[in-house]
């Protein structure tokens, strides 16, 4: 209503911001080269021209998709049990949450071999769980893809849950206040209310998640197996060929890395 | 006003009481059908947990809270039949205004299209209707803050809570918005609570106010009783009085005044006794450089604290042993020739003075 | 780069020159101190060699022996990159070729313990299964069965290469359930009771205790490791070396050997 109609200062009018000072730039410079330097040593020794011919091969088309599926659906069952999680550790306090998130890092900090080796114990044919399915239903998890999925969601999981914890922490809590005096009881706020305050925060938990579960290799091996076609996923597959023919594996890291980045690229100009 | 409940008392009956730190909060409230109480006092003096305690939304340590006879005190947030007006508003950002009115009534298990059309009436009553589709980050904040009435309107609560509706409003919009939400609080049947630290909303708004300082409720009545006497130095202040405390015999009044000073007399023109308040208006307060002959009236030697503008006049804080602001025209400043430090006779006359009891 | 880089060129020096500082610290040191033998074992020999650097060091007081385990191949890459030891004991005779036509083995005890090493222990592959036996195997055979859960290693590591040396031998064609990525974890899958029957070596039986059974079967050592030890180009101890390669050849060395399940040529 106020006409602020006035013309766009000219670029030469415009009070600089100076550049960025050095105490930042320079870590920032080594950060980058930290990062960028390992990804040009794969780049430079990448038998390009090999390229198409691996992609067309059974095993590692197979890999890849299995790699996509199993992150995908990995990160649908994180969402599915981690958001709500997340809800409980920002929203109620109950005794024992410090102890709980506490508990939802752990497969941040542990080896994923030993994730993997965690879960045989749970859900393996002799776990704590797993001998019971075996025996009731006849379920056998380990060497299924199905233990691909868990493994990823094992070690993938907390990417998410911190990240919309987060999220949760940071939204306005009187934007749910408000609902609740409109008569809107806790889940009708949750839905209505604080998960579209979040998306933002669920989209890249939702995206860390599905990054990790993708490069996910020491759970996976360990609880799933390696077999090509079942539970052989792309890094698992890099791992074999860098035995035989570390060439070979380049290409395979090449691929994996170019269709992740595709992706999550191609999510986050959706979300924008 | 325009409905009575059957059982003629009051829609909000309320002891509010808890205790938060060092903070605590005790205070009474009693709103009539129709009604709009004003609660009115300094930040931090525990008139917003006074209102987010009457809709649910902070635990009572003690107390009750009665709406139309039922006893609300342990009723959940969203079974209370209260609607509520945040200080930012608080309109959801993803859903149109429309929707956003039509939450409440969705929440109460209104079916979506009669909920939208009792939304979209509301927004019409408003002279909203042309917003009914916007995000409320293309309203106006006079559109935004009646969305938000109507949003809580929606939900047809008995009480209505007002949590500083102008605060977030420019001072240019301000009067217009002001007259125009007194108008739609007028038509509200059930009872109104505006909690305001600005006298001039409490007083355009609200049929009755209730001054909170420190968690209690220093003082009740209309604008009127309370611009007139105020009870504390903060409502003094806020209403523009000068105010002083002492004990009366016959028209005099023996006002302490500073620590070790001589006490000061205050004459009044109605004869009262025992403990009880002076005030008179600033504009009652007349300034000399030399002390004037023969006038039978409060006389005083004080010592000009500070200048500033108010308004077309000048208002000028004196100190001395009677503490107090006098309002005078730029052209008296001009002849006086005041200037902090200047020493000179400031005078009341007796008519001027309002004494009341303690 | 089309822009001028806004950066004053003398603080990159300087920084430049303090990381030089910082590295040429630590290039400085010699871990070797006097009467030190390092020692570079593959990692299926950690039992074995810390039992005899014991004994070693009794042996020749005043000397101290400096053991680093890993896999083979990574060892070997170290030690072709300049990295300092003086004995090096391998799973396998092409890693030892490998550092033989690389970083070299010390002249002298080549000339006269052979070129490529000298053989010190072999390792056979052996059927591990779980306590019990739930699945009754009996011999490579009982792998085909489709309800027998396998684990064998991935072709593309060592112990891979020797599962398929045996199974081509015994003709029997094995489905597993995975391929795992080295021995242990195959190891770790049985113990668990997560497959029914896995390839592993007859070391890692032994070293497992009681938590897998072992099963040996007809035409095994055709499938088996040769463990190569040879002393270094790069020592400066190259008594003390060759002292070392004396005592795993002999008696006591072949004994302790014997007891982890190795077997001796």
């Amino acid at each position: 209503m106020t006409g602020e109609s006035a013309p766009p200062a000219r670029r030469g009018l415009r009070a600089r911001r100076g550049r960025p000072p050095w105490i930042l730039l320079l870590p920032a410079l080594v950060g980058i080269a930290f990062l960028a330097l390992p990804l040009a040593g794969l780049l430079l020794r990448a038998p390009w021209t090999t390229m198409g011919a691996r992609l067309t091969e059974p095993e590692v088309l197979s890999a890849l998709w299995l790699s996509l599926s199993t992150a995908t659906a990995a990160t649908a069952l994180s969402l599915l049990l981690g958001v709500p999680l997340a809800w409980l550790l920002a929203r109620t306090g109950f005794p024992g949450r410090r102890l709980l998130r506490a508990l939802v890092t752990v497969p941040l900090v542990i080896p994923p071999v030993v994730g993997g080796v965690a879960l045989l114990l749970s859900l393996g044919r002799n776990g704590l769980i797993g001998r019971h399915l075996d025996a009731w239903f006849g379920l056998t998890l380990p060497f299924t893809t199905a233990a691909v999925v868990i493994a990823q969601v094992f070690v993938a999981m907390p990417f998410l849950v911190v990240s919309v914890e987060g999220a949760l922490r940071g939204a306005d809590r009187r934007y749910e206040e408000a609902a609740a005096t409109l008569g809107a009881d806790r889940t009708t706020v949750f839905a209505r209310i604080t998960l579209p305050a979040v998306l933002p925060g669920i989209g890249a938990g939702a995206a860390l998640c599905w990054a990790r579960a993708l490069g996910e290799f020491g759970a996976t091996i360990t609880f799933a197996g390696n077999f090509p076609g079942t539970t052989q996923t792309m890094p698992l597959a890099v791992y074999m060929a860098l035995q035989r023919d570390p060439e070979a594996a380049v290409v395979l890291s090449l691929i994996l890395l170019l269709v992740s980045l595709a992706v999550l690229v191609g999510l986050r100009g959706r979300w924008a | 006003m325009n409905t009575r409940q059957p059982t003629g008392g009051p829609v909000l009956d309320a002891r509010l009481r808890l205790t938060r730190g060092d903070f605590s909060l005790d205070v009474g409230l009693e709103v009539a059908p129709g009604e709009v109480l004003a609660l009115l006092g300094p930040n931090g003096a525990g008139k917003s947990s006074a209102l987010r305690a009457l809709a649910g939304l902070l635990p009572l340590g003690g107390g009750h809270v009665r709406i139309d006879g039922r006893d609300r005190t342990t009723t959940p947030v969203e079974h209370r039949p209260v609607g509520m007006v945040f200080q930012d508003y608080l309109l959801f950002r993803h859903m149109s205004a429309l929707d956003n009115v039509a939450f409440g009534p969705r929440c109460q298990g209104v079916p979506k299209a009669a909920a939208r059309r009792r939304a979209a009436e509301l927004l019409e009553t408003m002279e909203l209707g042309a917003c009914a589709r916007l995000r409320p980050d293309r309203l106006s904040g006079g559109q935004a803050q009646r969305v938000a009435l109507a949003r809580a309107l929606a939900v047809r609560p008995r009480l209505l809570l007002l949590d500083e509706p102008m605060a977030a409003l420019d001072a240019g919009t301000r009067v217009d918005v002001r007259v125009r939400l007194g108008r739609l609080l007028e038509g509200f049947a059930g009872a109104g609570v505006l909690v305001t630290h600005d006298p001039l909303d409490a007083m355009v708004l609200a049929d009755r106010l209730a001054v909170v300082e420190s968690g209690r409720v220093v003082q009740q009545g209309t604008p009127a009783e309370v611009a007139r006497r105020p009870r504390t130095a903060y409502v003094a202040r806020l209403v523009g009085l000068n105010l002083f405390r002492g004990s009366a015999e016959g028209t005099t009044v023996t006002v302490g005044g500073p620590k070790g000073a001589q006490p000061v007399l205050v004459r009044v023109h109605e004869p009262c006794t025992g403990e009880v308040l002076v005030a008179f208006p600033p504009r009652a307060v007349a300034l000399y450089s030399e002390r004037p002959h023969g006038s039978p009236r409060n006389m005083w030697r004080l010592t000009v604290e500070g200048v500033e503008r108010f308004g077309d006049q000048v208002r000028v804080r004196l100190s001395g042993p009677a503490p107090l602001a006098a309002d005078i025209s730029p052209a008296a400043l001009a002849d006086l020739g005041l200037a902090r430090g200047t020493a000179v006779w400031a005078g009341v006359k007796a008519a001027e003075v309002e004494c009341y009891p303690v | 780069m089309p822009e001028p880089r806004p950066r004053p060129p003398r603080r990159t020096a300087l920084l430049a020159a303090a990381l030089l500082a910082l590295t040429a610290c630590s290039a400085g040191q010699d871990p070797r101190a006097e009467g030190t033998l390092t020692v570079l074992a593959a990692a299926s020999l950690t039992d074995v060699f810390t039992a005899l650097a014991g004994e070693f060091e009794t042996r020749n007081p005043g000397t101290e022996v400096e053991l680093a385990f890993a896999g083979s191949s990574a060892l070997a890459a170290q030690i072709n990159s300049g990295a300092p030891a003086d004995v090096f004991a391998s799973a396998d005779t092409d890693t030892m070729a490998l550092v033989a036509d690389g970083a070299g083995l010390e002249p002298a005890w080549a000339a006269e313990h052979g070129a490529a090493g000298a053989v010190f222990a072999t390792n056979t592959l052996r059927i591990a299964v779980p306590p019990g036996n739930p699945a009754e195997v009996a011999d490579l055979a009982s792998l085909a069965d489709a309800s027998v859960a396998t684990a064998l290693c991935a072709p593309e590591v060592p112990c891979g290469a020797a599962t398929a040396a045996a199974t081509d031998a015994a003709g029997v064609e094995i489905t597993p359930v995975t391929l795992e990525e080295d021995v242990r974890a195959v190891l770790t899958k049985v113990a668990l009771g997560e497959v029914d029957a896995g390839l592993v070596y007859a070391t890692d039986i032994a070293a497992a205790g009681g938590a897998v059974e072992g099963i040996g079967f007809p035409g095994s050592a055709a499938a088996g490791n040769d463990y190569p030890v040879a002393v270094l180009a790069g020592t400066d101890t190259p008594d003390l070396a060759a002292d070392w390669v004396d005592l795993l050849l002999s008696e006591t060395g072949s004994g302790v050997l014997t007891d982890a399940g190795f077997g001796t040529p």
